[in-house]
């Protein structure tokens, strides 16, 4: 249990937890005999509503070629196919390219860097409007037994409201662009966000306080001088595991009102049934939010030079 | 073990011991401590910490406080800091009246409290630096108490790069930085290993010699209190209560080999006698009991 990882075994493992899926993912795609249930027609015969490009089901197909054979008629051909919404990791990987020199399908639609960089705004105001308030707020709470006390029942009851059902009611108040979005990741985001840093507040070694007390240091200068810089590195872990969960709300967000962002081109390309480019959208939320957090870890470890001991788990 | 010489009496002074005494007792009184008493009150009733503790000290002078576990005696320092309030009696510094935590009163705690985002000479700092304002001023004085502990060549670090004495060091430098008329140790010493432990000992003693501080020291290890200690206060626990104040007759300057004389362990018998003969059995943990035999009979170790 908890064995210490060489820095060398960490790297493969890493590697590992992506190649495995990816893996599994190729093996179903690219070998016909562990799943393929459809047939890709490539030539109908005369099968009056087959044609090229149409995927039916194994057994269909097998009818109609027993049918046809027996009629001596030309049977219809096609390969063992998958169905459309799981296209090969080759598929995907293209589309990551094509995805951005795809015209949008109507006029007035958005290009996939202007979808995705909608997002990155929704997500980027909602993130920086609750941690202006809930920082505060959450250092106030776990540095003040009075504050805490008074907020956090309250924050506690609210954070189990799912904040996707207030999307109806910030559209009635902020109408139907951004201004539901945003509140919506706020609403997600804040409560959670009040909680996790009063509670890192609290786990602040009082002892500290104290030895700043006994070298004269009072009032607001404790909070500033010894509180904060104390839980500084732990707010900012705190507070990038809470930007990762402001992304798992941006779907939902962008999904009231008025769609927009990227959440628009996954629906505008599900329609079309363009599933690689729907793939490549997803993915590249997540390859965003996991570099974002990289980068920011990176920063993290510029910026607190004393925070090896803890930073090892 | 037993010593075929009888000990001298603990209160027997030689005169240049006498001499110093005299002379400690003429200084001004720094710290009076007063009818002071401090009752815990909890879902269980009330429990009396501490009752009726009156002790003065002079200044310069080196107080050590001794007890049994649960006699109060981190309570007390803790009043004395300010970082909590008595229930009744009154603590009065230079005959000011003591209130809340202050920069006249220095601590050094236990555990270690180096500020882990400062590197060692801003941990110094902080005290002149928070007081006066002036950075460039508190940091001269930094790297001169930096000089004085002999860790000036660490000034630079963080502290979890320091081992556990020189953690305990610069604490002891940034409480001093502060210039306070008192320097109040609970047990500062007592997660150090016993080789460390000496050293610091020692080095404490220089650095009081050296510039004008009072100590208050509280420690569970008799040794320590004999070799460091002018006068040991002896408290006895359930209440907290002064059991005896007790001048210590070895003479100064201390050396580790002064603890086979018959001054060190006539005072180290007293400190016994009154800390583990007081009735064991009213003691938190309870009474320990005899453990019950589980090897072969003849499978002996002892």
């Amino acid at each position: 249990m908890n064995r210490v990882l060489s820095p060398r075994a960490r790297a493969i493992l890493a590697a590992l937890s992506f190649l495995l899926p990816i893996l599994t993912w190729s093996m179903v795609s690219y070998l016909p005999f562990i799943w393929h249930p459809q047939i890709l027609i490539t030539d109908p015969a005369e099968v009056d509503y087959f044609q090229i490009g149409l995927r039916v089901g194994r057994q269909t197909f097998a009818d109609e070629v027993n049918d046809a054979v027996s009629q001596g008629r030309k049977p219809p051909a096609g390969i063992a196919a998958n169905p459309i919404y799981l296209p090969a990791p080759d598929q995907v990987l293209r589309a990551f390219y094509t995805a951005f020199t795809t015209r949008p399908e109507t006029r007035d639609g958005a290009w996939l860097h202007q979808s995705l960089w909608h997002s990155i705004q929704t997500i980027f105001w909602g993130f920086v409007i609750s941690s202006a308030v809930g920082v505060p707020l959450g250092v106030l709470c776990g540095s003040f037994g009075v504050v805490g006390r008074l907020c956090e029942p309250f924050v506690e009851f609210f954070r189990y409201l799912p904040a996707p059902a207030f999307g109806a009611l910030m559209v009635a108040i902020l109408g139907i662009y951004d201004g539901p979005k945003i509140a919506i990741i706020v609403i997600g985001t804040f409560f959670q966000q009040v909680l996790i840093i009063a509670n890192t507040t609290r786990k602040l070694d009082f002892a500290l306080v104290e030895a700043a007390q006994t070298l004269g240091t009072r009032g607001a200068r404790l909070l500033t001088r010894v509180v904060l810089p104390g839980i500084l590195p732990d707010l900012y872990r705190d507070q990038r595991i809470l930007l990762g969960w402001a992304w798992t709300y941006l779907i939902v967000a962008e999904l009231i009102g008025a769609t927009t962002g990227i959440t628009w081109f996954i629906t505008q390309q599900a329609r079309y049934q363009h599933f690689p480019n729907v793939f490549a959208a997803i993915f590249m939320i997540g390859i965003l939010g996991l570099s974002t957090d990289l980068v920011l870890a990176g920063i993290g470890r510029k910026l607190f030079p004393w925070d090896r001991p803890t930073a090892k788990t | 073990m037993s010593d075929p010489r009888p000990l001298p009496s603990y209160r027997d002074q030689a005169a240049p011991v006498a001499e110093r005494f005299a002379r400690l007792k003429a200084r001004d009184l720094l710290l009076q401590v007063k009818n002071l008493g401090k009752l815990f009150k909890s879902a269980h009733g009330t429990t009396v910490a501490l009752k009726n503790i009156d002790f003065q000290t002079h200044r310069r002078e080196f107080l050590c406080i001794v007890g049994p576990s649960g006699c109060g005696k981190s309570t007390l320092v803790r009043i004395l800091a300010g970082l909590e309030s008595q229930s009744s009696g009154e603590v009065l510094l230079d005959g000011k009246p003591v209130q809340g935590p202050g920069r006249d009163r220095g601590m050094v705690f236990q555990g270690y409290t180096l500020f882990p985002w400062l590197t060692v000479k801003k941990n110094v700092m902080f005290g002149p630096e928070i007081n006066s304002g002036d950075s460039f001023a508190a940091e001269r004085e930094a790297l001169q108490w930096l000089e004085l502990i002999g860790l000036e060549k660490f000034a630079g670090a963080y502290p979890h790069q320091l081992s556990g004495g020189m953690k305990q060091r610069v604490a002891i430098a940034r409480a001093l930085a502060n210039q306070p008329r008192i320097l109040l140790m609970d047990e500062p010493f007592g997660a150090l290993d016993a080789q460390t432990r000496g050293r610091m000992q020692a080095h404490l003693l220089e650095i009081w010699r050296k510039i004008d501080i009072t100590i208050i020291f509280i420690t569970h290890d008799l040794d320590e209190a004999i070799f460091l200690a002018d006068r040991i206060l002896v408290l006895k626990a359930h209440p907290g209560e002064v059991q005896e104040l007790i001048e210590v007759p070895v003479p100064r300057p201390r050396s580790i080999a002064q603890s086979l004389t018959d001054e060190f362990l006539a005072t180290k018998a007293r400190l016994e006698q009154l800390i583990y003969a007081a009735p064991a059995a009213a003691t938190e943990e309870g009474s320990y009991p005899m453990v019950r035999r589980m090897t072969h009979v003849g499978d002996d170790v002892e």
